[in-house]
């Protein structure tokens, strides 16, 4: 790939600078892409000019024009459908945006969660979609219309295996999505918006979860239900009330199902708005950088297309891969057994647990002996990640640069200890937090919250006052 | 059971049963997939004593990640499943027509399902109407309700077999161990002996039978298999034991009907995706070739 110095003066005197400049839309089928990168070229360092690039090439070797020869633009399905002359402008210049967003040179894989995400997302709606045909909210017939979903419609088993795969991948991603946020300082300035409109949308993921797991109306799915509907009711003075809106009645039954049926249907297409939220403001905002502000710099910076496509291409395709295995091969890791049975009121199962993902916050309900302090922790530890930005007000320079060296491993040692305390927190709630495991419990809470509300203000501090002196 | 049956058991799990039953409740705790067991032995320190003892594992043809069903054992547990389970478990997620794909053609089907009566209202005088079923049609229940199971099972329920292999703890090698693990009935040396010492309570004979793979020992359910209870039309022997291999073979399939095809998706898929990834990998080397980091 790389060019001849030779060729490259050859190349440079055959084009003119701004032959990258007026470059329309995709130039050629190779490899590289040139439209809008000029701005990111010219800030690169030697030798990595876009002229030795093999489409650059292509082109200066086709026979000469004039001196800047222009590809014809090939019809892209969102101009086409536009219409008018100026809409089509529009959406060419959109599109032609958002392929040539910059993003620092270094992002390393954590960042290609985020196309992971999408991916998985779409996979979720389609797939739910798809379900909803020949799902029955009714208390009824709910577990009936699942199972002959699975024995009877055309590759529903395939539908029905890829959104309860998908609802485990997709929150396994998002707790790493969120895992890098506050490893790399995501939420500082100026990016307070993106992280908020992300932990609302962490938020309405999981209540989107839990609506979605009530659904199949098994044993699970009830009496999830119900607990979920008595930790409702421990609110004091609206409890009561709040539960029985929750509810629909005294117990679980076809009103609630309704109610999560909706919930579950409605807050799918808010979370596709708020990710379409979330992704404008990390444009207007730009996106960190494992180094920090050094990664930031422009001129350490290439577009979104062709570099992080291929990337986040790549990364998606390595998930789907681990997709593929859970699915076919051990489903058994995302599927609950007791849920194949029937809801029966008259029947509580031994132990009641939620699905994975929502354990360390079941653990950290259980942890605390009151019901409604325990709400309100459980509640609390995913709410405070709005509050990160203002309780960490450290300069992003200072958590990843390192400067003062001394306490380097610090930060590290939190997140660790946040990590620990976050997979405890998950191990107690499976255990009932009974014996051993309520002291795990309560430790784990104590540590979940020590890094939010100790150690992230006492680093920050500690940091302004460095950066002072 | 015949001879060669009970000593084949005899020899397989005669070492287990001498074991004593905290032991064998350790086993199986640790050995729930679940892993919640695991917990509970670790959190009381010793299983309740009637926990079912430990299922040996079986080698199942659809065991693995890569396992696939044996179809004509299927065929022949259907065959024990309609002659024996049939009169008092029901499969009520089941239709006809899902049966078509134990490797039968759509006649067959049709024809499999004319050989049973489904209720269809009643006549003018009120009394219930039956038909030959049709292949879109659930199969029956052997009781309206549980009440009236409850009646003709001396207060037991018999379960539902729809997803018997998944939801019942231990899987498809203790649905065989229980078919096939009945204790003789004068075997002092019994799991289920040893702990009737251990409560002095003597259980009445109406308490059900004894069986090692039952909760508490005991089960409601009669001792179900026989030498030749179903005429295998295979020409394969139905011994006892080769009709709770194939039967549960059958119940594996109808709890998982799908897995097969799954499986096999996964591998292309899978193999598929692998190429698509090696491709990806050379494509963004060549396209990050240029860019020093």
């Amino acid at each position: 790939m790389e060019a001849h110095p030779r060729l490259l003066k050859a190349l440079e005197v055959r084009l003119p600078d701004d032959h990258c400049k007026i470059m329309p839309f995709i130039v050629k089928h190779d490899n590289t892409v040139l439209y809008g990168v000029r701005d990111a070229v010219s800030g690169r360092g030697e030798g990595e000019r876009m002229a030795g690039t093999p489409s650059c090439q292509d082109q200066a070797y086709q026979p000469p024009t004039g001196p800047v020869s222009v590809q014809p633009v090939p019809e892209t399905p969102a101009a086409s459908v536009a219409g008018g002359p100026a809409q089509t402008h529009t959406a060419y210049e959109f599109v032609r945006e958002y392929m040539a967003f910059l993003l620092p040179r270094d992002l390393n894989v954590l960042w290609t969660i985020g196309a992971m995400l999408v991916a998985v997302l779409a996979l979720m709606l389609l797939s739910g979609l798809t379900l909803a045909l020949t799902y029955t909210p009714d208390a009824s017939l709910a577990f009936t219309s699942v199972e002959t979903l699975e024995r009877r419609v055309p590759f529903g088993w395939l539908l029905r295996s890829m959104h309860m795969t998908g609802a485990t991948f997709f929150m396994a991603a998002l707790y790493l999505h969120v895992f890098r946020g506050l490893c790399y300082g995501s939420y500082r300035a100026p990016r307070q918006g993106l992280w908020g409109v992300g932990t609302v949308l962490l938020m309405m993921v999981m209540i989107t979860a839990f609506a979605g797991y009530v659904l199949p109306w098994g044993q699970m799915s009830y009496w999830g239900a119900d607990v979920a509907g008595k930790a409702v009711g421990a609110i004091p003075l609206v409890g009561n009330m709040l539960e029985r809106v929750f509810l629909g009645g005294d117990a679980p039954g076809t009103a609630t199902l309704h109610r999560m049926f909706v919930l579950h249907f409605t807050l799918s297409f808010a979370i596709v708005g708020m990710v379409i939220l979330h992704v404008a403001v990390l444009h207007a905002r730009g996106s960190t950088s494992p180094s920090g502000p050094v990664g930031q710099n422009r001129a350490r910076m290439l577009p979104f297309h062709p570099y992080f496509t291929v990337k986040d291409g790549l990364g998606v395709v390595v998930l789907a891969i681990l997709f593929t295995l859970v699915m076919c091969f051990w489903s058994g890791l995302v599927t609950e057994a007791e849920n194949y049975r029937p809801a029966n009121p008259l029947h509580t199962p031994a132990d009641i647990e939620p699905e994975w993902y929502f354990l360390p916050f079941y653990g950290m309900l259980q942890a605390v002996p009151s019901k409604f302090f325990g709400l309100l922790v459980s509640g609390g530890a995913v709410a405070i990640l709005l509050f990160v930005p203002w309780l960490d007000r450290g300069a992003s320079a200072t958590f990843v640069a390192g400067r003062w060296g001394g306490l380097r491993w610090l930060p590290r040692v939190a997140l660790a200890v946040l990590v620990c305390s976050f997979v405890l927190a998950g191990l107690a709630g499976r255990h009932h937090v009974q014996g051993v495991w309520l002291l795990v419990g309560r430790l784990a809470t104590l540590g979940y919250y020590l890094y939010f509300l100790g150690f992230l203000p006492f680093y920050s501090r500690l940091a302004r006052k460095e950066a002072r002196s | 059971m015949s001879f060669p049956v009970r000593s084949l058991a005899a020899g397989r799990w005669g070492g287990l049963r001498r074991l004593p039953p905290v032991a064998l409740g350790v086993l199986v705790c640790s050995f729930v997939p679940a892993g919640q067991g695991a917990f509970m032995a670790s959190a009381q320190a010793a299983p309740p004593p009637g926990a079912p003892a430990h299922a040996p594992a079986q080698n199942w043809s659809f065991n693995g990640p890569l396992g696939h069903f044996d179809l004509g054992a299927v065929q022949r547990g259907y065959a024990v499943f309609a002659g024996v389970c049939a009169s008092c478990h029901s499969l009520t997620q089941v239709h006809f027509s899902d049966l078509g794909d134990m490797g039968l053609t759509p006649e067959q089907v049709t024809a499999l399902a004319a050989s049973w009566q489904v209720a269809a209202g009643r006549d003018a005088e009120g009394h219930l109407k039956h038909r030959k079923a049709t292949p879109d049609d659930a199969l029956p229940r052997p009781y309206a309700d549980p009440d009236a199971a409850r009646a003709a099972n001396r207060g037991a329920v018999p379960p539902d077999l729809s997803r018997i292999t998944q939801v019942y703890p231990g899987g498809p090698d203790r649905v065989y161990a229980l078919l096939t693990g009945y204790t003789p009935v004068k075997a002092p040396a019994s799991a289920a002996g040893t702990d009737a010492e251990r409560h002095p309570a003597p259980t009445p004979p109406e308490a059900g039978f004894a069986n090692p793979y039952a909760i508490g020992h005991r089960t409601a359910m009669p001792p179900p298999l026989r030498d030749h209870a179903v005429l295998y039309a295979d020409g394969t022997q139905p011994t006892a034991q080769q009709e709770a291999r194939d039967v549960t073979t059958f119940l594996a399939w109808i709890s998982n009907p799908h897995a097969d095809d799954k499986r096999r998706l996964g591998v292309g898929v899978g193999l598929y995706l692998c190429f698509l990834a090696c491709l990806l990998v050379i494509l963004k080397r060549r396209i990050w070739s240029h860019v020093s980091k």
